[in-house]
């Protein structure tokens, strides 16, 4: 009973977390001053020297409105949107590579960013957890305040200097990785494969980095207050080994507050690893965005924010409803 | 943008005016190694970007104002940049621009924060869980997408202070969240209580009971703001997205990498920036840790 409740009420929040994000989506750009069809118009304008006639105007202009769903008033607008949007997945064609759909774009770029993404994340929360777990252990020992310290200095450091010095260490410095790195397309084979992977572990290391020292920091503090519960010294009165101590009755309480953490602070690092695409020129969402964001091409931007959204918050919904598998306690209640 | 550190441990209640004479020996308890490291970051830098730009010799956002791509000297501290700009001044600049806008980001979305948090979490019901779904969603949904699409939109064409107030507009949920976990345990307390059988009311109470305790976290909060801040706008500007001609900690590295620094060898015009924003970023950090331990500290004293 109380699970279901919990995932209903964890359904709920998800679905109002889409559509108002969604809804942010669709107002901001309508909301702002600046109209992206009188700018592009302009463009076209200053590059045939203003030898375009006033009706091909007015009829580019009808094509471009239809194009960015732009007909009607606002509530017509937003009707057709949520409709194209949930119900197609359809955000219209690219503007740079006309007539090639958004949807096909985005969806050719998910599996880069899904695979960095989720092994980088993995493994800076495994070693982070373990790392902090150390440190909040034996938070008395000297030792572990050296592992403290570590993460008090990685978690400040934002993505991009923390990009751009792995960058520089590791590519300028000491030449180990090309500077920009290339990504072969086409047929995939092992040779092509073993290149991605190689390439790909500038940016990983980047990522796993920064959610490192993030994820030493916050076990840290959880494994120092579980270490004082009583039940762990109960623990060693009853004659439990330190590492029994540790793993068993500190590290599992502790973790539980770990994984909705990691479900909280899933958009930063969403965040991140767009940036981190856009300085290592990797194939993923990021660089699409980055494309799109100097080339103007709306709909392409509009694809991407809507499908991290939707990318985010179900990352969100699945880590909450795996919760209670590794919470006992939400069953009994 | 914040630590879990923080959400556990719940600040305590900042001394309430001590008497002139013991002011002193009061605000010793403030005091640990982690604070005072911070602080003396911030006081250097700070003072140090807010005063230096007195004595520039010459505005380090104008282009062309040097030779290019001179080496370290005497005259140039760090030698200048491919556009012919002195990279110490630039740096100066950016760290004194990207410190105001932090401060700015910090102090709107902490009334923000404050307002919509303690009313939430004191007010309850019906609009305690409205305001709570937005604050969710807003922690929720990624940020950078929508900067990028707002960035792409307005390319340039405003004034830095726009930049801050949409970081504003977007930064305040997560300190809501806190502020309203805080006011709800502070709901059920025997001062409270006794406030309302005294007569007050809700405001009266909002402001003179429950806002003092939460003061503490406040100041911790404002600072972990100012990180978030000047950390967003430089990532916006990293990637052109921001208003680049102003020197920021962003802008300085978005022009390095766009002139290919790398590749020509002008190590220090993106080194310089990465060792400036580091121990900025050490400095605000050690500081708002520093303030959450003494806080903790205070309230395990007491």
């Amino acid at each position: 009973m109380g699970v279901m409740r919990y995932v209903a009420k964890r359904l709920g929040l998800y679905l109002a977390v889409l559509f108002i994000g969604l809804t942010i989506t669709f107002l901001l750009p309508r909301l702002m001053p600046i109209n992206p069809v009188d700018g592009y118009i302009g463009q076209i304008q200053s590059r045939a020297n203003g030898s375009i006639s006033a009706e091909a105007i007015a009829e580019l202009r009808v094509n471009l409105e239809q194009l960015y769903g732009l007909e009607g008033d606002l509530f017509t607008q937003y009707l057709a949107y949520l409709k194209r949007v949930v119900l197609n997945f359809d955000f219209g064609p690219s503007f740079t590579y006309y007539p090639q759909p958004v949807s096909a774009m985005i969806l050719n770029a998910l599996p880069w960013t899904l695979g960095l993404l989720l092994m980088s994340t993995f493994i800076a929360w495994v070693m982070g957890n373990m790392v902090g777990l150390v440190a909040g252990y034996f938070h008395r020992k000297k030792a572990a305040s050296v592992l403290e310290f570590v993460g008090i200095l990685l978690y400040p450091i934002p993505y991009y200097i923390l990009a751009v010095t792995v960058l520089l260490l590791l590519a300028y410095v000491f030449p180990i990785f090309p500077l920009s790195a290339t990504f072969p397309v086409g047929q995939m084979t092992p040779e092509k494969f073993g290149m991605i992977i190689y390439n790909s572990l500038l940016p990983g290391i980047t990522l796993v980095l920064a959610g490192f020292g993030w994820n030493i920091l916050s076990m840290k503090a959880l494994a120092v207050a579980t270490t004082e519960e009583p039940y762990v010294t109960y623990a060693r009165l009853k004659g439990a080994s330190n590492w029994m101590r540790m793993t068993r009755y500190v590290f599992r309480n502790a973790l539980l507050p770990q994984v909705t953490a990691l479900a909280l602070s899933l958009g930063m690092v969403f965040n991140g690893a767009l940036l981190t695409e856009m300085i290592f020129s990797y194939p993923g969402i990021g660089l699409v965005m980055r494309t799109a964001a100097t080339g103007g091409d709306y709909n392409v931007l509009y694809g991407a924010i809507t499908l991290s959204i939707i990318a985010v918050a179900t990352a969100g919904l699945v880590i909450d409803l795996i919760y209670p598998l590794l919470d006992p306690r939400i069953r009994h209640r | 943008m914040s630590i879990d550190i923080k959400d556990t441990a719940m600040p305590a209640v900042l001394v309430s005016a001590p008497a002139r004479s013991k002011a002193r020996a009061s605000w010793l308890w403030l005091v640990n190694p982690r604070l005072a490291a911070g602080l003396a970051i911030l006081v250097v830098m700070g003072l140090g970007s807010f005063v230096l730009p007195l004595f520039a010799p010459a505005d380090p956002s104008v282009q062309a104002t040097y030779m290019r791509n001179l080496p370290m000297s005497p005259v140039h501290w760090l030698g200048t940049n491919a556009l012919g700009q002195d990279i110490f001044w630039f740096l100066v600049f950016a760290v004194r621009n990207s410190l105001m806008l932090g401060v700015l980001v910090a102090a709107g979305v902490t009334v923000i924060a404050t307002i919509v948090g303690l009313s939430a979490g004191y007010i309850g019901g019906r609009f305690e869980r409205i305001v709570m779904l937005f604050v969710d969603t807003f922690i929720t949904i990624p940020l950078l997408p929508i900067l990028i699409i707002l960035g792409a939109l307005i390319r340039g064409n405003t004034s830095f202070l726009t930049v801050g107030i949409i970081i504003m507009i977007f930064g305040w949920a997560w300190d809501a969240r806190t502020v309203r976990s805080m006011a709800l345990s502070l709901r059920e307390r025997e001062f409270i209580n006794m406030a309302r059988f005294s007569g007050a009311n809700t405001i009266q109470i909002l402001v003179r009971e429950v806002f003092p305790y939460v003061m503490a976290y406040t100041l911790v909060g404002f600072i972990n703001t100012i990180l978030f801040a000047i950390n967003l706008e430089a990532t916006l500007a990293v990637i052109g997205l921001s208003k680049i001609e102003v020197p920021t900690l962003g802008s300085i590295i978005f022009w390095a990498l766009n002139y290919n620094a790398l590749f020509t060898g002008q190590y220090v015009w993106i080194v310089a920036p990465i060792v400036a924003t580091v121990v900025l970023f050490l400095g605000l950090f050690l500081t708002s840790t520093g303030f959450n331990a003494a806080f903790a500290s205070k309230r395990g004293v007491s």
